[in-house]
C-alpha cells in the first residue's frame, strides 16, 4: 500500500552529489530554530527541552531524598520560608512536599520521558527509518513542539500561585477529586490542569503526524512488516495517545468545571462521584506508563540487534507485542484503584487481566534475550544501557506482577514497594532506554563521536546509583513505609539514609559525567561515519551522513 | 515525483488525518459519555452499593421466615445547619415485605434551608437487591426556620438476594443518607 512512486535510483545520490544543492541549505538561526518545521530540527529541541525539565525534575528528586534522608523535618520548613516567606507555617511546609511530588510526577512524565522518546528520537528518526524526507505535517509538527514550551512554563509558574494551603499545586500527578477541586482553592491548580490540557493538545497533533507519516510515507518496498521496530513502538504509541489522552482532557475539563463553573461531576453533594474521576484518569494513567515505555521497548530492539549484529528474533512476535501490551493496557486501569472499594468479581477480573501482559511483556524480554543469543555481541555504551534496561525492567516487571494481586494490594497500596516499582519501570526503566537511544544515535543526531569511556563510567555510576536508590524501597514499602510524607519513624531510617547518602550521590555523579562526555563531545568529538557501528546496524538512518543531509532522501530509498 | 503520485499521496494524509480526528473526537465523547453511563452502571449492577428503584405495588411477596436486619445511617455535611436523625436505629424486616421507616429532620437556622440527600447501602453487593418505593431522598427537601417534619422511605428487600451467592449471607444491611445543602443560586 505504498503510495509513494519514486523513480527508481540508488538515494545514495541524494546527497552524494552536489547537484542537490539544496539538500543541505539550511536558514538562519532564528527562523531554524523558533519557526523550524525540519523533523531534525524539531526533534533535536525537543531533546534539548527533556534535557532541561529533566534537570528540574530530576533536581526536585534531590530536594525530596535529602529531606528524606533522616527523620524529622530538617530542610522543609526552611524551603517554604524562603518561598512563602518568613512566617511559613508547618502546614505550608507540607504542602510544599505535596508540591514537590507533584512536580516530580508531572515532570517527568509528561515533559522529559514523553518529549525525548516520542518528541526526540521519534521525530528524528521514524522519517528517516521508513525513508521519509520528512513528516507528514511539518507545521503542525511545529505546534506541537510550542505548545509543549508554554505547558511547561504554566507548570513552573503554579508554584508561585496560591493553591490553597500554600502555593503552588500539591494534588499529586493523579490530580484527584475532592482534593484538586473544594481542597485546593486558588489558581494553581487550574494552572496545572491548563499545562495539562496543552501538553495533551501537543501530544495528540503529534501522534496524527506519527500516524499520518507512517500510513502514508513509507518508501517504495518498506511494507508495515519491514518497518523497524522502533517505528512499530511509535505507531503502537501513538494509537495509545490518541485513544487515552481525550480521556484525560475530558476529565480535567470536568475537574476545572467543577473548581470553577459549580458543576458537581465529581461531587457527591451534587449527586457526582470523586471515584469516577480515579476511573477516567486511569483509563488514561495505565495506557500512559504505556506510552512511556513502548519507544523504550523499540530502541533497545534496534539496539540489541545492532550489536549482537543479528536481525532481532522474533520480529513478527516482538511487533505484535507491543501492539498485544497496548490493547490489553485499556483493560486494566481499575488496578491502580484495588482499595477504592472493588467488589470481588471486579478485583478477580482486574487481577487476571494486569497478569496477562506479562506474557506479551515476556516474549518481548525473551526475545532480546534470543536476539542476543549466539550473536556476536559488543558491549558499546549503547549495549551496556540496553542490557541494564532489561534487567531493570525485568526487575519492575516482577514486582509489578506482585502488585497486580488484588488481595496483595490491599497490604502495599500506596508503600514504597509501589515507588520502588514504578521507578524501577519508569525512572530505570524508560530513563535506561533513552539514555541507550541517545548514546546509540549521539554521533547520527550530531556528527561527533561521544567518548566511550565516559559512557561507560556514566552506565556504572548510574546503574549501581539507581540500584542503591530504589531497590531498598522495596523493602520500606514491606515494612510498611507510606508514600508522599516528609517524615517517618525512625525505624525506616537506615534504608532511607542509605538510599538518598549513596544511591542519589552515585546517581548525580553519574549525571554529572554524562553532561562532561556531551559537552566534550560536541566541542571536541572526533567526526562520526555514516555508520559508525559496523554491520549489525542496518537500518535506513545508517546509510546516511552523520549527520544526515538538513533534506534527506530527495530520491526515496528503495527497500527490498 | 510527479504531480498524480503526489496528489495521492496528499489525499491519503488528509484521509488518515480526518479519520484520526474522528477518533480523538470520538474518544473525548466517550469521556463526558462515562459520567451518564457509570450512572448507569451503578443503577444496573447496584455497583457501590447503589439502591435500586421500584414503582408502588411492585410484584415482590415476602418469603415467610427469612428475615434481615435494617440498620439506618443519617448524616449531613457540616455546611447545612439541620439536625437529621432515624428515628429507630435498627429494625429487622421480612425478605420482600415492604417496609416503612422514618428519619427525622429539623431546621436549626432561623432561614429557610433546602437539602437533598445522597444515599447508598453497605455491603455494596446489596445494592442489587434493596429496593426503594418511596423515598425523601427522591427529591429536595426545604424546611423552614426551626421546622420538624419526619421524612419516610418506603422499602423491601428484593427475595433474589436468597439465590446469590455473593450476598445471600447478608444478615444486616446498613441504609446510609448523607444531606448536602442546595446552594439556591445553583437552583
Amino acid at each position: 500500500m505504498t503510495d509513494i512512486a519514486a523513480t527508481p535510483a540508488e538515494f545514495h545520490d541524494a546527497h552524494a552529489h552536489d547537484h542537490h544543492h539544496d539538500a543541505d541549505h539550511k536558514p538562519g538561526f532564528f527562523a531554524r530554530w523558533f519557526m523550524s518545521t525540519n523533523h531534525k530540527d524539531i526533534g533535536t529541541l525537543y531533546l534539548i527541552f527533556a534535557i532541561i525539565a529533566g534537570i528540574i525534575g530530576g533536581g526536585i528528586s534531590g530536594l525530596m531524598r535529602l529531606e528524606l534522608a533522616e527523620p524529622g523535618v530538617q530542610y522543609l520548613q526552611a524551603w517554604a520560608a524562603t518561598l512563602e516567606g518568613p512566617g511559613a507555617t508547618a502546614d505550608q511546609a507540607n504542602h510544599l512536599w505535596n508540591v514537590l511530588i507533584t512536580a516530580h510526577g508531572l515532570i517527568m512524565v509528561f515533559f522529559m520521558v514523553m518529549p525525548a522518546m516520542i518528541g526526540g528520537f521519534g521525530n528524528w528518526f521514524v522519517p528517516i527509518m521508513i525513508g521519509a524526507p520528512d513528516m507528514a505535517f511539518p507545521r503542525m509538527n511545529n505546534i506541537s513542539f510550542w505548545l509543549i514550551v508554554p505547558a511547561f512554563l504554566l507548570l513552573l509558574g503554579s508554584t508561585f500561585v496560591s493553591g490553597g494551603t500554600g502555593l503552588g499545586a500539591g494534588t499529586g500527578w493523579t490530580v484527584y477529586a475532592p482534593l484538586s477541586t473544594s481542597g485546593s482553592a486558588g489558581p494553581a491548580v487550574d494552572m496545572a490542569i491548563l499545562s495539562l490540557h496543552l501538553a495533551g493538545a501537543s501530544s495528540i497533533l503529534g501522534a496524527i503526524n506519527f500516524i499520518t507519516t507512517i500510513f502514508n510515507m513509507r518508501a517504495p518496498g518498506m511494507t508495515l512488516h519491514k518497518m523497524p521496530l522502533f517505528v512499530w513502538s511509535v505507531l503502537v504509541t501513538a494509537f495509545l495517545l490518541l485513544l487515552a489522552l481525550p480521556v484525560l482532557a475530558a476529565a480535567i475539563t470536568m475537574l476545572l468545571t467543577d473548581r470553577n463553573f459549580g458543576t458537581t461531576f465529581f461531587d457527591a453533594a451534587g449527586g457526582g462521584d470523586p471515584l469516577l474521576y480515579q476511573h477516567l484518569f486511569w483509563f488514561f494513567g495505565h495506557p500512559e506508563v504505556y506510552i512511556m515505555i513502548l519507544p523504550g521497548f523499540g530502541i533497545v530492539s534496534q539496539i540489541v540487534a545492532t550489536f549482537s549484529k543479528k536481525p532481532v528474533f522474533g520480529y513478527l512476535g516482538m511487533a505484535y507485542a507491543m501492539v498485544a501490551i497496548g490493547v490489553v493496557g485499556f483493560v486494566v486501569w481499575a488496578h491502580h484503584m484495588f482499595t477504592v472499594g472493588l467488589t470481588v468479581n471486579m478485583k478477580m477480573y482486574f487481577t487476571a487481566a494486569t497478569m496477562v501482559i506479562a506474557v506479551p511483556t515476556g516474549i518481548k524480554i525473551f526475545s532480546w534475550i534470543a536476539t542476543m543469543w549466539g550473536g556476536s555481541l559488543s558491549f558499546k555504551t549503547p549495549m551496556v544501557w540496553s542490557l541494564g534496561f532489561i534487567f531493570m525492567f525485568t526487575v519492575g516487571g516482577v514486582t509489578g506482577v506482585l502488585l497486580a494481586n488484588g488481595g496483595i494490594d490491599n497490604y502495599m497500596h500506596d508503600t514504597y514497594y509501589v515507588v520502588a516499582h514504578f521507578h524501577y519501570v519508569l525512572s530505570l526503566g524508560a530513563v535506561f532506554s533513552l539514555f541507550a537511544g541517545f548514546y546509540y544515535w549521539f554521533a547520527k543526531m550530531s556528527g561527533k563521536n561521544y567518548n566511550e569511556f565516559l559512557g561507560q563510567l556514566h552506565f556504572w555510576l548510574f546503574f549501581i546509583g539507581v540500584n542503591i536508590l530504589f531497590f531498598p524501597m522495596h523493602f520500606l514499602g514491606l515494612q510498611g513505609m507510606p508514600r508522599r510524607y516528609p517524615d517517618y519513624p525512625a525505624a525506616y531510617e537506615y534504608w532511607n539514609h542509605i538510599a538518598s547518602t549513596y544511591g542519589y550521590t552515585l546517581m548525580l555523579a553519574g549525571m554529572v559525567v554524562f553532561f562532561v562526555n556531551v559537552i566534550i563531545s560536541l566541542a571536541a568529538g572526533k567526526k562520526a561515519a555514516g555508520n559508525p557501528w559496523g554491520e549489525g546496524a542496518t537500518t535506513l538512518e545508517w546509510t546516511l551522513s552523520s549527520p544526515p543531509p538538513y533534506h534527506q532522501f530527495e530520491t526515496l530509498p528503495k527497500v527490498d | 515525483m510527479t504531480d498524480a503520485t503526489a496528489g495521492t499521496l496528499e489525499r491519503g494524509k488528509r484521509r488518515t488525518a480526518v479519520s484520526m480526528v474522528m477518533l480523538v473526537t470520538g474518544m473525548v465523547c466517550l469521556g463526558y459519555a462515562s459520567v451518564p453511563l457509570y450512572r448507569l452502571f451503578c443503577q444496573v449492577t447496584g455497583f457501590g452499593g447503589t439502591t435500586q428503584r421500584a414503582e408502588a405495588g411492585a410484584m415482590v411477596k415476602p418469603v415467610a421466615g427469612k428475615t434481615i436486619s435494617i440498620r439506618f445511617d443519617a448524616n449531613h455535611a457540616p455546611a447545612l445547619p439541620w439536625s437529621f436523625e432515624p428515628e429507630k436505629h435498627v429494625e429487622t424486616v421480612t425478605i420482600g415485605a415492604n417496609e416503612m421507616a422514618f428519619y427525622s429532620a429539623k431546621n436549626l437556622s432561623d432561614k429557610p434551608v433546602s437539602g437533598i440527600a445522597s444515599y447508598n447501602v453497605s455491603p455494596t453487593q446489596a445494592g442489587k437487591y434493596f429496593t426503594k418505593v418511596e423515598c425523601f431522598c427522591f427529591s429536595q427537601q426545604t424546611l423552614e426556620p426551626g421546622q420538624q417534619v419526619r421524612m419516610p422511605v418506603i422499602f423491601f428487600v428484593d427475595p433474589k438476594i436468597l439465590d446469590d451467592p455473593d450476598a445471600n449471607d447478608i444478615s444486616e444491611i446498613t441504609l446510609s443518607y448523607t444531606f448536602f445543602p442546595v446552594d439556591p443560586e445553583k437552583g
